[in-house]
Formats: structure tokens, C-alpha cells, sequence
């Protein structure tokens, strides 16, 4: 990283993106997002959608779906 | 179409990369999870609009990314200085030089306009192709690419060519990040 910094802030910075930066770019995008991804479904999700989908659950809904915002 | 059970089963499978892409637009955990929130309960409300066979994970996302837009506006009133406080909190946080890099990265992504980000993460974390990602923030597939390339030398300057005065990590945390070895 700090190779790719030093190098890159010498002059002539922008001609044509460097693929070695553009790969490091999509990894360290790819990275923050899997982070996420492999937390998998917290249970507020879960439980959300088992909630829903009961006959009260399908009333609560015909409101979200008219209201612009519910929570606040 | 009605919610079936494998259509909720879906549903709930696309829950992570919900996260995964409301964490990236707005920066912030406890408003992406609301966001996720908000997107379900939509998604259920309007599940007679869904049409079948058609591809579930873009509908959910075009409803989060227009859930983002809309709360985006509201709260743009009313804060003035959402991502100062929010950069300010990652400052003081010591940590490891992984994440340190991550936030770093995240503080980068943060500085592009709104529509270059969510077309980046889109196409580039999300793994929609240009065609989805046009669909679901409702413009043309070329605008999509322009947005993508430009948000990708926009990262690239941020963090490897001149972002050094006003962005670069502090000196510690440039020993911490170059003694990890990248």
C-alpha cells in the first residue's frame, strides 16, 4: 500500500488509471462489502419477516404501505 | 404475486447484501439496519407488484436505493454535518490496521456524489450487472458506466494520488498500516 502511494503520487498522476490501483480499488470495495454480507440475517430480519407473515402481520402491513414513514 | 414461502425464504436471503449495500451508501449501521427496516416492510406491503421470475434482489435494491434517496434529502435539512461527526468518530478509534485501511477506504467512498457511489458498489461489490444497476437507479445503461469510471478514478486519486494532505492517514496509523505489509 504505501509502495503503491509513493509511486503514484509522482508526477504525471492521472494518465490512465493504473490497473494495479483498479484492482486494489475492487478488492478493498469487495472487502467492505462481504464484511457485511458475512454477517448474515441479524435476527431483527428474521423475526421481522416471521411477524409479518401472520394475518396480523398482513394488517400492519396494508398501513406500511401507505405511509410514507412509519417510524419516526 | 403472493408471498410464498420460497419468495420470503428469498427474501430473507437477500437480507446480508441489503446491509452490505445500505452500510455502504449512508456510512452508518444503525441507519442502514433501519433502512433495511423500512425496505422489508415495503417490500412486503407491495409484494402483489413484484412480478415473478423476475429478478428479486434488483426490486429490493430499487427500493432501498429510493427509501436512501428520499431519507437522504429529509436529513440533509436537518443535519448539516452528517459525515464530519460521523469522520471525526473513526478518528479517535484505535484499531486494527485492517480496519484502519477499511474506514480509510470507506472515508473515500463517502467523498463521491451519491450517484457515482451507489453505481460503483452496484456493479462492483453487489455484482449487478450494467443493465440492473441502470434499472435500478432508473437511467441509462451508459450513464451507468460513466458513473462507475468516474467514481473509480475519483477513489483512485483520493487514495493513492493527492489525497495525501487532506485525506492521508495520520502518522501513526501510516506505521500501523505500513508495517501490516498491505
Amino acid at each position: 500500500m504505501k509502495d503503491v502511494k509513493s509511486r503514484n503520487a509522482a508526477p504525471g498522476k492521472q494518465g490512465g488509471l493504473n490497473a494495479e490501483i483498479q484492482s486494489r480499488i475492487g478488492h478493498q470495495l469487495r472487502a467492505m462489502y462481504d464484511d457485511v454480507v458475512r454477517q448474515g440475517v441479524p435476527d431483527r430480519f428474521a423475526e421481522l419477516i416471521r411477524k409479518l407473515d401472520t394475518p396480523e402481520g398482513n394488517a400492519q402491513l396494508g398501513a406500511a404501505g401507505d405511509k410514507n414513514d412509519g417510524r419516526e | 404475486m403472493p408471498l410464498t414461502d420460497s419468495l420470503r425464504d428469498d427474501i430473507l436471503a437477500s437480507v446480508p447484501s441489503l446491509r452490505a449495500f445500505a452500510i455502504s451508501l449512508s456510512g452508518n449501521g444503525d441507519r442502514a439496519d433501519d433502512l433495511v427496516q423500512e425496505t422489508l416492510l415495503r417490500a412486503l406491503a407491495n409484494i402483489d407488484s413484484f412480478q415473478p421470475g423476475s429478478n428479486l434482489p434488483a426490486w429490493l435494491f430499487t427500493i432501498l436505493r429510493n427509501l436512501f434517496r428520499s431519507d437522504y434529502r429529509k436529513r440533509r435539512r436537518e443535519v448539516e454535518d452528517a459525515d464530519g461527526s460521523y469522520a471525526k468518530t473513526l478518528k479517535t478509534q484505535p484499531a486494527q490496521s485492517a480496519h484502519l485501511e477499511f474506514e480509510e477506504f470507506r472515508l473515500a467512498l463517502e467523498k463521491l456524489p451519491q450517484d457515482q457511489r451507489e453505481a460503483l458498489i452496484l456493479v462492483g461489490a453487489s455484482g449487478f450487472s450494467y443493465e440492473d444497476a441502470a434499472a435500478i437507479c432508473g437511467c441509462a445503461v451508459g450513464t451507468i458506466k460513466s458513473r462507475v469510471n468516474r467514481a473509480r478514478s475519483k477513489l483512485s486519486a483520493l487514495l493513492y494520488v493527492d489525497g495525501a494532505e487532506d485525506f492521508g492517514p495520520d502518522e501513526t496509523v501510516r506505521a500501523v498500516i505500513g508495517g501490516s505489509g498491505g
